[in-house]
């Protein structure tokens, strides 16, 4: 908790972090919101970079750097799914976002897999 | 021990690669996990704890796998269901036979079998961050799964799903960030030694515990999991409902009893619990509400997963935790096999009979006596009678309740039983009614009733042979737990 700079990268991670999920709240195109997702995951890569850095004057702490990399492939299978979901949505429904609010009554969102003539 | 891993992946890319060998494929990677478990399990009963590193490389650098009691119990668990499932599923997929169904069973394989490495890999992780990846490999096997169904409200309930498990990841993730700026380790172990309360880890458990308690589908972030645990084809509801719910839970006693036990005060607690208690008398009342056989299933689960979450205000109490510890687990145990032999009844009637309204099951014991029977056993178990394994870690949770006078969930345990009972007894009231059956429904194939049937045996039956399951859990057991010394 030495430099200035290691705090404002922290806190403006943090910050990227909060944005993304009020765009994932307040969005309801399901591009915007696989992109808002992006933006939180940023985030966190923002603050894990900059815990590497915690250590002033030293060389940079190696493990936060391979954890991000990981997150990074972790993050680009979800958006690759993400996107694929929301493709086929599409196709099969036509709409871009979700109907209704995020809570379904208690006999909405039927259950039924299959229907057999 | 690396095998419980590498078996069911290789099987899942094998059938990837190769979809018409998928079934096959699936038998030989379910017999290599199931056999790669009983070594782990001999081993871990007979010289105890097993520490296995990847690579040959030590902690802070590599990664470590670790068998102990509480682990090979979820490994067996997962086992158990998974093994059941690989054989429930083939006459599943086979009687829509069509190019939509075989596409179906195409993809069903290779997910399933990833879904049960990540499990495996899920129980055997030592470190924070290893447990976030594991955790998202999980959520990608069962986020795809249920976008099996194909159908409209099936796709809906997907997207939902996934756009709870991802931000609920990465709220996870980077608690995980914050405990290694503060203790620079991400190892359970390491973690408890340096873990000390202050303002960086409160928040960093915040957003950890917010992010696994919305995968766990804990009250009031439980809203995904009806819709799509319903919606999913019955095999797929089966392992979301017994297993993969079982995964963020089981990362969240890691973490409050393991890794941060300083931090385990009476509010977090009583919070977590009070959350489970509502959740109880939440799901249940929605249950009784369904009109759809699969949604009753499914809102039964949110309310059965409140009971898990009784286990920290009981087990945190040093007096008592320990009962209350085995009885947390036990009823983990009775609910995976309930719920899967649930899950599949309710597949087999929807085969069965085309569809799945509570109101139209009028003459089911006629039609499927074995699966009726399965559904009366394992709703047994829910309900919590004597002598099933609901029971069993019914009672153990009630006995430490009372023992350290937090009587309050005793009475939520109790209250919970009978509402419980009442949602079973609607479907049973229906199933037992004899009528002249104006159309022959469909014959079902003996394997999908007779799986159903052993797991709801299986749920009654536990209770009655608790005693080994619950002294493996000695084996490595936290110790914060009173009691839990040799």
């Amino acid at each position: 908790m030495v430099e200035t700079g290691f705090t404002v990268y922290l806190l403006a991670g943090a910050g990227v972090f909060i944005i993304g999920f009020h765009a994932l709240l307040a969005q309801a195109h399901l591009l915007r919101r696989i992109m808002a997702l992006n933006v939180m995951g940023s985030g966190v890569f923002m603050v894990f970079i900059a815990l590497s850095a915690r250590t002033a004057g030293e060389a940079p702490d190696p493990v936060p750097h391979a954890m991000v990399l990981t997150g990074i492939v972790v993050s680009v299978c979800a958006t690759g799914l993400a996107l694929a979901l929301a493709d086929r949505l599409q196709s099969v429904t036509g709409a871009t976002e979700l109907e209704g609010g995020p809570a379904p009554g208690p006999n909405a969102g039927s259950g039924g897999e299959e229907s057999h003539p | 021990m690396a095998v419980l891993v590498l078996g069911p992946l290789g099987g899942a890319a094998g059938a990837f690669a190769f979809p018409k060998g998928g079934r096959r494929l699936a038998g030989v990677a379910a017999v290599t996990a199931v056999l790669a478990l009983l070594v782990l399990a001999r081993e871990v009963v007979t010289n105890g704890v097993q520490l296995h590193r990847v690579g040959g490389w030590s902690a802070p650098l590599g990664i470590d796998l670790r068998g102990d009691g509480l682990a090979v119990l979820m490994l067996a668990i997962t086992a158990l269901i998974a093994g059941a499932v690989t054989l429930y599923a083939p006459p599943y997929f086979l009687p829509q036979a069509g190019a939509e169904s075989r596409d179906r069973e195409r993809w069903f394989w290779p997910l399933f079998l990833f879904l049960w490495s990540a499990l495996n890999a899920l129980f055997l992780s030592r470190d924070i961050f290893n447990l976030y990846v594991t955790l998202e490999l999980l959520g990608f096997a069962a986020v795809t799964l249920v976008a099996l169904a194909g159908k409209r409200e099936a796709l809906t309930a997907t997207m939902r799903y996934l756009l709870v498990s991802l931000p609920a990841s990465l709220f996870y993730l980077m608690g995980v960030a914050l405990v290694y700026g503060q203790c620079a380790t991400v190892d359970l172990s390491l973690l408890a030694a340096k873990a000390e309360r202050g303002p960086v880890l409160w928040v960093a458990l915040a957003l950890m515990t917010g992010g696994l308690v919305a995968k766990a589908a804990l009250f009031p972030l439980h809203f995904w999991l009806p819709p799509a645990h319903a919606s999913a084809p019955a095999p797929v509801s089966a392992l979301l409902s017994a297993l993969v719910v079982k995964g963020p839970y089981y990362i969240l006693l890691r973490l409050w009893f393991e890794a941060f036990p300083a931090l385990m005060t009476p509010a977090v607690a009583q919070g977590l619990g009070a959350l489970g208690a509502v959740a109880i008398v939440w799901g249940s009342i929605h249950a009784l509400m369904q009109a759809r056989l699969k949604l009753l299933v499914a809102y039964s689960t949110v309310a059965q997963l409140g009971y898990l979450f009784l286990l920290f205000p009981l087990a945190a109490v040093r007096e008592g935790g320990w009962l209350a510890w085995n009885g947390g687990l036990l009823f983990l145990a009775a609910h995976a096999c309930a719920k899967t032999a649930l899950f599949l009844t309710a597949g087999n009637i929807l085969q069965a009979a085309g569809h799945d309204r509570i109101k139209g099951l009028d003459g089911m014991t006629q039609v499927l006596p074995v699966s009726a029977f399965a559904f009366g056993l394992a709703g047994l178990s829910l309900a919590g009678l004597p002598p099933s394994s609901g029971f069993a870690g019914k009672w153990l949770l009630l006995s430490a309740s009372l023992a350290q006078g937090q009587w309050w969930w005793a009475a939520v345990i109790l209250g919970g039983s009978l509402l419980a009972a009442a949602y079973v007894m609607r479907v049973l009231s229906h199933a037992f009614t004899q009528v002249a059956l104006a159309t022959k429904p469909r014959p079902l194939p003996a394997v999908q009733e007779w799986t159903a049937l052993v797991l709801a045996a299986l749920a009654v039956g536990l209770g009655l042979a608790a005693q080994g399951p619950l002294a493996l859990l000695r084996l490595g057991a936290p110790v914060v737990l009173g009691g839990a010394g040799p």
